[in-house]
């Protein structure tokens, strides 16, 4: 019987050139993030526990300690930077060579998939065929957040944060867009639910040989309205083994009133305890990053 | 994906690409020894993991647009979210030609006013007419747009 070649026997693709055309969308997210010195996932694994809050006001606490600051929202079905940082209904300039960010508080630059949807309670809704959307779906979203990063005129930025979605799993496209990913924050609370969930994640970039920055301990504790004294919420601080603590925000509902409100706590509160840790947290980041070294 | 004219052990060319507009894609490849063509014939699921890879069967007739793979997939966009840049040197459109365009969809339209508007530009086009439209669409690939 005769042999028939295989492909890798076969000359390159010379119609439709498709891993020519995959090398160039990488190039171009390239180009794009050569002006960002650094690039940071905010990651919980867990839902729920503030890491988008978190987020916003570590940007904006990046900001305010005069850093270019640049934010993906990664989350594309739950997006909610630009509500958080005051920048929703803004309309995006396209020119040939990319799309101009919104502006958010703080000067924070930001692009997020809630800039673009229709209404207030309009979901992501992709265009292709619904009985088996289990097979395209996530590679769509894939190229989506590609899209953000790539095509988003961020010019020169010191800091890019990318807020992940939910879910153990979610720095692995990451990874695959940004293989030199500068590093991870983690978001926990300090419930052992919480914690159970975030070892996950951990493990996770480890193994993919993330840098891990450190972890957030998100609600660590009650700050009275009154008095200010900070008392248990979930009893004992979170661990994470090898993981350095960067910082421990108590709750405040004042935090959740104002990021309902779009003005990060970081900047309309600077003498709070939350904002003290978030400052903590940020100058754990740059020293991380520019120094190379924990506080 | 590769295709070999076992006969002639050649590779088989990329010739040309139909989108029906059901969801389906046909790609036509023929031998460039004897001549022989084949038809790949996608359903619209695979049609829609290629599309999803944000890549072109047959390769890409006009630069990558910003945020392209969004403004064509995404279903629940915001006409006004994205404005593109004013194209004043444009050429001209005709009234028949804007109430085509203008069943383009809001979130994605200003990007294939764009896309026909340089076209006509390069060939020294002064107005876009739908006939100018359906031959920028066939030479440009368009058909989704």
């Amino acid at each position: 019987m005769k042999r028939i070649r295989t492909y890798f026997d076969l000359p390159p693709d010379t119609g439709s050139d498709v891993l020519g055309q995959i090398r160039a969308q990488v190039e171009r997210l390239h180009r794009r993030l050569s002006q960002v010195h650094f690039t940071l996932a905010v990651l919980s694994g867990k839902g729920g526990v503030g890491k988008s809050v978190v987020t916003a006001n570590l940007a904006a606490a990046l900001a305010a300690d005069r850093c270019r600051v640049g934010v993906v929202d990664a989350d594309l079905n739950g997006p909610c930077m630009a509500k958080l940082l005051g920048a929703r209904g803004q309309r995006l300039l396209v020119k040939a060579d990319g799309v101009a960010p919104a502006v958010g508080a703080g000067g924070l630059k930001l692009m997020s998939m809630d800039l673009l949807l229709a209404s207030d309670s309009a979901p992501v809704e992709w265009k292709g065929p619904e009985a088996e959307s289990f097979v395209w779906r996530g590679t769509l979203e894939a190229g989506a957040l590609r899209e953000f990063l790539a095509d988003t005129d961020w010019g020169a930025l010191d800091y890019l944060l990318l807020d992940l979605p939910p879910g153990t799993d979610r720095i692995e496209p990451v990874h695959d867009l940004l293989p030199h990913l500068g590093g991870v924050v983690f978001v926990s609370l300090a419930s052992d639910l919480s914690q159970f969930v975030v070892r996950k994640a951990v493990h996770r970039v480890r193994e993919l040989g993330i840098p891990i920055v450190g972890f957030v301990e998100n609600m660590a504790g009650y700050a009275c309205p009154h008095c200010g004294t900070v008392g248990p919420l979930f009893g004992a601080s979170a661990e994470f083994d090898g993981v350095p603590s960067l910082g421990r925000v108590p709750f405040d509902p004042e935090l959740a009133a104002l990021a309902d409100r779009g003005r990060p706590f970081v900047l309309e509160r600077p003498g709070s305890a939350a904002a003290a840790a978030f400052g903590q947290a940020a100058r754990a980041v740059r020293a991380f990053f520019e120094t190379g070294r924990t506080l | 994906m590769k295709f070999l004219c076992v006969d002639c052990d050649a590779q088989m060319r990329y010739e040309e690409r139909e989108l029906p507009g059901d969801g389906t894609l046909a790609v036509m490849f023929a031998c460039p020894t004897c001549g022989r063509k084949v038809a790949l014939l996608t359903n619209p699921m695979e049609t829609q993991l290629v599309s999803s890879l944000g890549v072109k069967i047959g390769g890409r007739t006009v630069p990558d647009q910003p945020l392209e793979t969004v403004r064509t997939q995404l279903g629940t966009g915001a006409d006004g979210a994205l404005v593109d840049e004013d194209t004043r040197r444009a050429p001209a459109w005709s009234a028949a030609a804007e109430d085509r365009l203008a069943r383009v969809p809001g979130f994605v339209r200003g990007m294939v006013r764009r896309l026909y508007s340089e076209w006509a530009k390069e060939r020294g086009i002064e107005e876009i007419t739908p006939e100018v439209m359906d031959a920028a669409r066939k030479e440009l690939g368009l058909e989704e747009m």
